[in-house]
């Protein structure tokens, strides 16, 4: 399957489980997804380890969708991209868009086979330009 | 500063105890403007990082210090993980083995540039770039260390009347002015920790 990937990363795990949730029940198994959240602690936050762990779960050869909640699940999730390198990070993108729709709407649009820039742009059509 | 004075081990460890001596204060400064867990994720990044202080320390450098980023981007759970570990990772790479104080002074202004590229941020936000830039400018200007210590507290205490523009504390908009920024008091402390360490080295 080359559908693009979908990756969520939420401070809350609860969040990211349950946005993960509402993704599969649009989708079912025609794309690969894979959630994030919490600190090691079990705390709210978001760790970078993770979010490379979940990239490599949902990877896709066609790419990656990441869609996050707040600031730090951002610069965590970029940081996490440069840390997988090249070439596969310049197949990973963060959708500017909020995190429960956005991930449905990539999920729905990569699940019809569509490219990681048509997915992206699609979950962005959530945010004001 | 000469490689022969530089002993990575006890800056590590001098860090390590003042961010867990202030994880409290951190974390409540933390509390009023942010999301409340700078304390705890700074203890847990800088606990990471004296667990590995003798490993890290047996590096050259470059290294020691880009191992040292590493760490933090891995363990402290939050934005400051990588904002943090860029500087210690761009540090590295712009260090040379056996810096002088020219290098050092330049080293730093590009680590603190790194910075300010990571969250996509600058001076007057009322973030960590407020202490990190006057720091970077007291060490062009051949500060001593206990100047520069100094002046990364006054820029700490400066955050106060500011208004945040960036990160979380920037949600409550002019609610945000009056408090000190949680991030901004991290970076003195660590600042001071390392000039005290380096002292009439630095």
């Amino acid at each position: 399957m080359s559908n693009v990937g979908i990756v969520i990363v939420s401070h809350s795990p609860l969040v990211a489980e349950g946005t993960a949730d509402m993704v599969r029940q649009m989708v079912g198994e025609e794309v690969p997804l894979a959630w994030c959240g919490g600190n090691s602690e079990g705390g709210l936050g978001t760790q970078v380890g993770a979010i490379m762990d979940a990239i490599e779960e949902a990877w896709s050869d066609a790419g990656v969708a990441i869609l996050v909640d707040l600031g730090g699940a951002e610069t965590n999730s970029e940081m996490a991209i440069e840390m997988i390198g090249e070439p596969r990070s310049g197949r990973i993108v963060i959708c500017n868009a909020p995190v429960v729709e956005g991930a449905v709407m990539a999920a729905t649009e990569a699940s019809g086979g569509a490219t990681l820039k048509q997915v992206v742009a699609t979950a962005q059509e959530l945010s004001p330009a | 500063m000469t490689e022969t004075s530089l002993d990575l081990s006890a800056l590590i460890t001098a860090c390590a105890d003042t961010i867990a001596a202030h994880a409290d204060e951190l974390t409540a400064l933390d509390q009023a403007i942010g999301d409340g867990d700078h304390g705890l994720n700074m203890r847990r990044g800088l606990e990471g990082v004296r667990a590995d202080a003798a490993a890290i320390a047996a590096k050259p450098l470059p290294d020691a210090l880009k191992a040292i980023g590493t760490k933090l981007v891995m363990t402290v759970g939050g934005a400051s993980g990588p904002l943090f570990g860029t500087f210690f990772m761009a540090l590295g790479k712009e260090l040379p083995a056996e810096p002088g104080r020219a290098e050092l002074n330049a080293a730093f202004a590009k680590a603190v540039d790194a910075v300010a590229a990571r969250g996509k941020s600058q001076a007057g936000q009322k973030t960590m770039l407020d202490v990190l830039y006057p720091v970077a400018q007291a060490l062009a200007a051949g500060s001593t260390a206990a100047d520069i210590a100094a002046a990364a507290d006054r820029a700490a205490e400066a955050t106060v009347p500011m208004k945040a523009t960036r990160g979380r504390a920037s949600f409550l908009g002019d609610r945000s002015i009056g408090h000190m920024d949680a991030g901004a008091r991290s970076s003195a402390l660590l600042v001071r920790s390392v000039a005290e360490a380096l002292g009439g080295n630095a």
